[in-house]
This record gives C-alpha cells, structure tokens and sequence, in this order.
C-alpha cells in the first residue's frame, strides 16, 4: 500500500515539518483566490498523514510557485505538491483531462497535436504543412513511444484505463 | 554564442504558428545561427506529466536536449512551460548522477545517450543576454508607440533557484527588451500573477482556471494597455481565447489584443501583423496598427 505522505516527502528531501502554518503561502495563492486551495492546509495535512492524495485540491495549483518563493520556512511547497500528486497518479488517482493529456503523448508525442487549422495556416505563413517535430518524423514518434514503454508510462495509464 | 536548436514544443507549431514564423524571423534579422530541433517531441509539459511520472518526464525531457547535444547546440524554447521542465531536467540530470544513469538506461532503447553537453535557454533570456538592449536598438525600423502589459508568466523567471536570473517580485529584463521596441511597458496591479493555465488546470478546471485570467484582464484594462505581451504560448492561449471563453462564460468583453514577444520585436523590426500572424488570434489586433500610424 501507498507510503505515509510525510514519509515520502521526507525522503525525498521536502521536509514539512519546519512548516509553522504562518498562511504566506495560502494568502499569495492565485488559485486560493478563486478555488477551495488552501495550501497550508495540504502542507499540514501532508505531514499528519491525513488522505492528502484524494484531496481534489492537489491538481488546482497552477504550479506558479508564488508560494514556494515566498515561504519564509524555505519549504519546498511546490515540488511537494508535485510529489504527492504523482503518488496519487501511482496509486489510481487521476482527473480524466488529465489521463486523456498522457494518452495523447503516448499517441502522437504531444499533449497538443496538431489540427487541420493549424496546417492551413502554416501554410498561408509560408511555414511547412507540418513541423520539424514528431508530426514530421515518424521514426522519433516511434522512439518516443518505445522509450514512454520502457520507462512504464504506458503501463501506468492503461492500467488506469481499466479501472 | 553557440549556436541554437529551436524546441517548439506543442502550442507554437500546433496552435500559433505565428510565433514560430515571427520566431525565425527575428532570429535571422538579429543574425543568430539557428536550426529547427528535428524530431523532438512535447517537452513533456511541467504541470501535468512531470507531476503523473518522474522518470517518464526525464526520459522525455532528456531525450530532446539530447537531440540537441548531438547537433552540438544549445535549446532554444520560445516557452515557460517547454524551459521549466527542459532547464530543470537538464539540471536535474548534470547534478545527480544516479538519475542520469537510470534516465540513460531508458535511452539506451532508442540508442541515445544524455551527456549534458548544451544548455536550455529560453528565447526572452537569450536574447537580453545575448544579443542585448543596446543591439536590438539597432536593428529597430519601425519603433512601436505602443502601451504594453508585460505578462512574465511563471515558469520564466520560477523556481529562482534554478533560474537566478532576475528579481522574483519586481523583474524588469522583460520590460527592457519590450521598451526596446520602443513601446512602453506600463505597470498594472498584480502584474506577477499567474494567468492561470499551468499546472494542469487550464485543462482539467477551465472555469476556476478562467477566472484567475478574468482578474488580469481587469487590472490590465483599468491600467489603459493597448496589448498584452507574453513569453509564453501556453498563457498566450489563455490570454488570447481565454478572452473568448470569459465572454463565453459571464459576457464580459475585454478585447485586448495579445502578442509573444517574438511577435512584438517583428513587428519592430520592420515586419507586418500578417507575417507573423497576428491576424490568426482570437483577439485581433486590427487596432494596433491603427495606434501605430
Ligand atoms: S508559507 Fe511555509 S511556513 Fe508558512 S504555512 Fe506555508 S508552508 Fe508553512
Ligand atoms: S504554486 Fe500552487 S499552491 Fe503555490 S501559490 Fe501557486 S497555485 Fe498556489
């Protein structure tokens, strides 16, 4: 089962344990501003090992690092969130935008594609059809796919898929 | 100046090929030897991949600067997003070699290697280091009377740690190389703020994400800017259609034209909206011209 989220964040070198809730981080939040975001909140609720990882409010940081600059504690708020998020991913845990985003760079090597719309106009801009990226160069689309296999991404989102 | 290889990441060619046409137009006129990095794919994009698999968004993200290792070139990123995650990876993996040994294990596959040979940089960097203030004067033709609202974004100038390139709270590289062009970049309330797209929230929440660039473009009106110039495709598009999508949403119109920086110094340097596409936003930029002549 999932490891302790102050467990894992300790290990990873973020330690939240210096975090003397003083709410420097919620108050610059953008997104707090305008969502339930609270990010000293998820700091405390990290190191008590409450159920962060089903907290929806993991994925409405923006990752700005408003407050990460500005923590006076030095605490690595961001890269924290970041962590966390990953074991959720780890452990089932994803919003469908978000699944559909990795499938489409397992498929087509971006997480925008390209469009009709966008070949039109690179021509009328006197650009080329397509790309000098994976769009244009099947052999990297393949290398790309073969190396998301290797490192098990492949694995991770379609097992998620039959859930 | 080493020479460069182009990253455009996703947004650029894909949605707003403008900024890769403008891109390469201001880089020739400003005489940097430049290629397209062939065959390299998403960055992978910081917020959501780097967030769903470490080693997947290293592999990814070593995989394109190895590209350009092999060109003997530094990245070139027209992006926040695309420099966030290939400037931390390309940290991340000359700093700490037992990731780059696992990391390279993955490239093994595809017969690459990282070597950490090149540098990431991001092209509002590049050119204030490189070509300077003074040497973008120069190549001026046609100075742009023009109020601007400098949006930073994020991921250009944060984390600091990783960046050391300029103030965190109140930067003014980016306002320098904009005044260049002759235009003049005004202030505006919570200027630092994020626009809202990153992290994955644009994708995943796109009313909460819309409501955070609402409250730019209030303060951006109330501050009297003609248009909004940014360093980054990802909050050029919700700067852009975000406007559509917030009229969409509650009706407020706003209407503020928004340019990449690239698109800004062509147009400086003597080049139409239409060679660089500002005819293909959402908002366009008829008036522009209009306050130029
Ligand atoms: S700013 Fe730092 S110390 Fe203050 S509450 Fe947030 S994480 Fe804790
Ligand atoms: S990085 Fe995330 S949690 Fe921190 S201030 Fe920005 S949106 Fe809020």
């Amino acid at each position: 089962m999932t490891i302790k989220p102050s467990q894992l964040l300790e290990d990873m070198g973020y330690s939240i344990q210096t975090c003397m809730q003083c709410g420097t981080c919620t108050g610059g939040c953008p997104s707090g501003t305008y969502t339930g975001m609270n990010t000293r909140r998820i700091v405390q609720s990290a190191r008590r090992d409450k159920d962060v990882l089903n907290d929806d409010d993991l994925w409405m940081c923006t990752t700005c690092y408003a407050c990460q600059e500005r923590c006076p504690g030095g605490i690595r708020i961001v890269d924290a969130i970041l962590a966390l998020r990953t074991e959720a991913v780890h452990n089932g845990i994803m919003l469908p935008a978000h699944r559909k985003i990795a499938q489409a760079v397992i498929s087509k090597g971006h997480a925008v594609p390209i469009n009709d719309n966008a070949r039109e106009q690179r021509k009328q801009l006197g650009l080329d059809e397509l790309p000098a990226n994976v769009h244009k160069f099947p052999d990297s689309l393949e290398q790309v796919k073969k190396l998301l296999e290797s490192t098990g991404f492949v694995e991770l989102i379609s097992e998620e898929d039959s859930n | 100046m080493n020479s460069v290889s182009i990253f455009l990441g996703c947004i650029v060619p894909n949605r707003y090929p403008g900024i890769e046409k403008a891109t390469k137009l201001v880089l020739d006129e400003l005489g940097v030897d430049w290629a397209d990095l062939e065959g390299a794919s998403c960055c992978p994009a910081p917020g959501v991949f780097r967030s769903f698999d470490k080693s997947s968004w290293l592999a990814l993200a070593s995989r394109n600067i190895a590209l350009s290792e092999a060109m003997e070139s530094d990245v070139l990123t027209v992006c926040n997003g695309c420099y966030g995650s290939l400037s931390d990876a390309n940290h991340e993996m000359k700093n700490d070699p037992k990731l780059a040994k696992e990391t390279n294990k993955h490239l093994e596959s595809i017969e690459m290697t990282f070597k950490g040979t090149s540098d990431v940089r991001h092209i509002v960097e590049f050119l204030s280091k490189e070509i300077g203030i003074e040497g973008i004067k120069e190549k001026v033709k046609q100075p742009l009377d023009l109020k601007v609202a400098v949006h930073y974004g994020c991921h250009l100038i944060k984390p600091s740690k990783e960046r050391e390139l300029d103030s965190v709270e109140k930067p003014s590289f980016f306002d320098e190389l904009v005044e260049a062009t002759g235009a003049t970049s005004i202030d505006y309330a919570d200027k630092m703020a994020c626009c809202g797209a990153g992290g994955g929230l644009r994708s995943a929440l796109l009313d909460k994400s819309l409501d955070i660039a609402e409250h730019k473009f209030q303060n951006i009106t109330e501050a009297g800017a003609d248009l909004i110039v940014n360093a980054c495709p990802f909050c050029h598009l919700q700067l852009d259609f975000g406007q559509i999508e917030v009229k969409d949403k509650n009706g407020n119109e706003y209407n503020i034209p928004v340019l990449h920086y690239t698109q800004l110094l062509a147009l400086a340097l003597g080049y139409s909206q239409e060679d660089v596409g500002l005819d293909m936003n959402f908002i366009k930029a008829g008036n522009i011209l209009e306050v130029m002549a």
